[in-house]
């Protein structure tokens, strides 16, 4: 399963300078606008069938956004996304409901995103209804089934979501963004509401339903664990900007972006013995704004290994390390894992030929 | 700057200061919440002691128990909305059924909480100077101005920068990171001598967090406090706990030396946390072994062992002990490490069966 990343047939998605602005606006009669925040800018990737990417980053880097525009939740100001060679960009709202029916969403919060005054049923059953998929009589027998898929009681399509725990509602979720068998399904933080015994369910009921029905994934997530267990490639995100690509192994075992390695040293281990004989690399401060993001690399105010004159006047490219990884970073990390004094001494460029 | 901030300022000192002596000793604490539909058993039977410079580590999951418990400590339950039984005791002062004006003088004094969420926590009509002014003035005979340079200090040491300006901001102004930073500031104003961290860091990112566990850790070694660490992050009981106590269903499940707990714990829920957690570093070709079915609910918790009804190893015991018996607390194999739990060789179900699938 690791290797259906890269190698699985032509990509489902592909994205290409994928770009969402958001307008600030004055106060005052005449809201003129006044900046722009950044959310997400020039971001591309491509997802195979089958496969899972994950987006990891801290809050404000733009994982969510990339998600939801993915959707067309919100439009794009630019850039350009093709479902299956289809560009979806573009496309007007009546066109693009076909489309909608072949990417659905996971929420994060299972407790404000199923309506309170539906049934079960109804809620499960409404993508169907909306999207005419089935006749009517055939809905609630469908709404069963899709129940039982995601482990809970087909009995209980006539309660509330009130009356089932967390877990159980994001079973809820799930089972509503498979009511139209989509073919691409964004999870915008699915489990990182819920318990961690409970977590353990959710993921391993989303790789059990992944295997069953052919299903590729984007997995939005801020938990470095939680994206390990599930992703086939992970792309790490920071102020708007993809800094590393690469397949699940290889950013784990081998991230070249001092951001991504900081992140990764950052997560705590479970084990006293391993977690506490290493040497964390510990950044300083926080995410800049996105309205005013830093010159060149978005990075270099907190980079360990900033090189001054260097890192805040050239932009990185994403430079190539071997198939299918890439990062944006001048001074890529030569290997893993490091101590701070070595993260802070930056080591031999990039290889510019290598851009890719 | 340091000099300031290691001088008792409260003027409090234990004549019975003793390193051995326990500064926070918890006995058989019940707390039960009278409801329309019954009564909530949130704590049941729970003990722990807390020695200076140590920090304990309360896990469990949402409604374990664990926020209710060391909010007990300060006396933040309404006495007539909660049923309390048992003995709480900070630095040799009963904490139960304390008067009003003796909890005031414990809290935020002796003892200060951190809070998960610093956006609820913190006052938003408020800057962030005023409502550290105000913690330390409750406590302190000085003035404004004494006040204010203490709060500039104190947000300089917990890093935020230029802290002689982002005094006399508000909440609203400052990232996530920066609030917390400026509960822990506020936390930390009078020196206290217990410092109880309820979630500091879940609503945090990881560079965040790494943080935030680092300046807690220094400052505890700094001021010599006692530190209890609630959190359902097993990672970071890691990092930081020098002892863990398990809660389940309102009850301490099993209780030991970090190191024990996390490596060979011998109790059923705290393998069922371990095997469910993903892993930075395990292998992630093993799938996640999830706990079948949900916490239970405290109005009526189940009878017999409260895990029971979601336990792999019942099989293991004689029937219906589980069930109708409530294990006792009883020795583990370590010192100092106890566990509930009615498996007659929990060691040996461990090393067979469990060892390789969770660790």
């Amino acid at each position: 399963m690791t290797e259906q990343g890269t190698t699985a047939g032509p990509p489902l998605l592909e994205v290409t300078d994928l770009v969402k602005h958001f307008p600030v606006k004055s106060s005052g009669v005449i809201r003129r606008t006044i900046g722009q925040v950044q959310a997400v800018d020039g971001v591309s990737f491509s997802i195979s069938k089958g496969t899972s990417l994950g987006l990891v980053g801290e809050s404000g880097c733009g994982k969510t956004t990339t998600g939801r525009v993915i959707t067309r939740l919100y439009d794009p100001t630019s850039g350009s996304m093709k479902f299956e060679g289809n560009e979806l960009a573009t496309l007007s709202r009546k066109d693009m409901m076909p489309y909608r029916r072949e990417i659905q969403l996971i929420f994060q919060d299972p407790y404000s995103s199923l309506n309170p005054r539906h049934t079960v049923g109804t809620i499960v059953g409404a993508p169907m209804a909306i999207h005419k998929t089935m006749p009517k009589g055939k809905i609630l027998p469908r709404v069963q089934e899709l129940l039982e898929t995601v482990g809970l009681n087909p009995e209980h399509y006539n309660r509330f979501p009130h009356e089932f725990s967390g877990g159980q509602r994001q079973r809820i979720g799930v089972a509503r963004a498979l009511a139209v068998n989509p073919r691409l399904i964004v999870c915008d933080e699915p489990v990182s509401a819920l318990d961690v015994s409970v977590q353990a369910q959710i993921l391993n009921l989303l790789k059990d339903l992944q295997q069953e029905f052919g299903l590729t994934y984007v997995f939005i997530a801020h938990d470095l664990n939680v994206v390990r267990h599930i992703s086939d490639r992970v792309m790490v995100m920071y102020l708007g900007h993809a800094v590393e690509v690469a397949t699940r192994d290889e950013l784990y075992l081998e991230p070249k972006h001092p951001y991504t390695g900081a992140l990764l040293s950052a997560v705590p281990i479970p084990d006293p013995s391993k977690g506490r004989a290493r040497a964390k690399v510990v950044l300083e401060g926080d995410v800049p704004n996105p309205i005013n993001p830093p010159s060149a690399c978005w990075f270099h105010p907190r980079c360990p290994r900033f090189v001054e004159g260097h890192c805040d006047v050239e932009t990185p490219p994403l430079y190539s390390f071997g198939r299918d990884h890439h990062a944006a970073c001048h001074y890529p990390l030569e290997h893993w894992p490091m101590t701070p004094e070595e993260m802070s001494r930056p080591g031999a460029r990039a290889a510019p030929e290598d851009a890719g | 700057m340091t000099g300031v901030l290691t001088d008792t300022a409260s003027g409090y000192q234990d004549p019975n200061s003793n390193a051995e002596e326990p500064f926070l000793t918890v006995e058989n604490l019940t707390v039960q919440f009278p409801t329309y539909d019954g009564l909530v058993q949130a704590v049941t039977d729970l003990s722990y002691t807390v020695r200076m410079g140590q920090t304990l580590g309360i896990v469990g999951e949402s409604g374990s128990g664990k926020s209710v418990s060391s909010m007990a400590v300060l006396g933040l339950h309404d006495v007539k909305r909660s049923r309390m039984t048992g003995s709480i005791r900070v630095g040799g002062t009963e904490v139960i059924g304390a008067s009003e004006s003796n909890l005031r003088r414990i809290r935020g004094n002796d003892v200060a909480m951190i809070f998960q969420d610093p956006l609820t926590a913190l006052h938003p009509f408020y800057t962030i100077g005023r409502q550290i002014t105000e913690a330390y003035r409750l406590h302190n005979k000085v003035s404004r101005s004494v006040a204010k340079k203490r709060a500039v200090e104190m947000l300089d040491r917990v890093g935020i920068p230029q802290p002689d300006r982002r005094v006399d901001d508000y909440p609203h102004q400052f990232s996530g990171g920066m609030r917390q930073r400026a509960m822990i500031a506020m936390s930390l104003v009078n020196n206290p001598r217990l410092l109880i961290a309820d979630e500091p860091t879940t609503a945090l990112d990881v560079t965040v967090q790494a943080q935030i566990l680092d300046l807690i850790q220094d400052l505890q070694k700094e001021f010599g406090s006692a530190v209890v660490m609630i959190t359902h992050d097993l990672g970071v009981i890691a990092e930081i706990a020098d002892d863990v106590l398990v809660m389940y269903a309102g009850r301490c499940v099993e209780k030991g030396p970090c190191k024990q707990i996390l490596t060979h714990p011998e109790m059923p829920y705290t393998w069922g946390l371990l095997g469910s957690i993903a892993d930075v570093v395990g292998d992630v070709s093993k799938p996640l072994i999830p706990i079948p079915g949900t916490p239970p609910s405290l109005l009526n918790p189940p009878t017999g062992c409260a895990f029971n009804p979601r336990c792999p190893h019942k099989d293991k015991v004689p029937a219906g002990r589980c069930e109708n018996e409530l294990p006792e607390l009883r020795q583990g194999r370590y010192k100092d490490h106890f566990l509930r739990c009615h498996l007659s060789d929990p060691d040996q179900v461990f090393e067979s069966e469990v060892k390789e699938v969770v660790m």
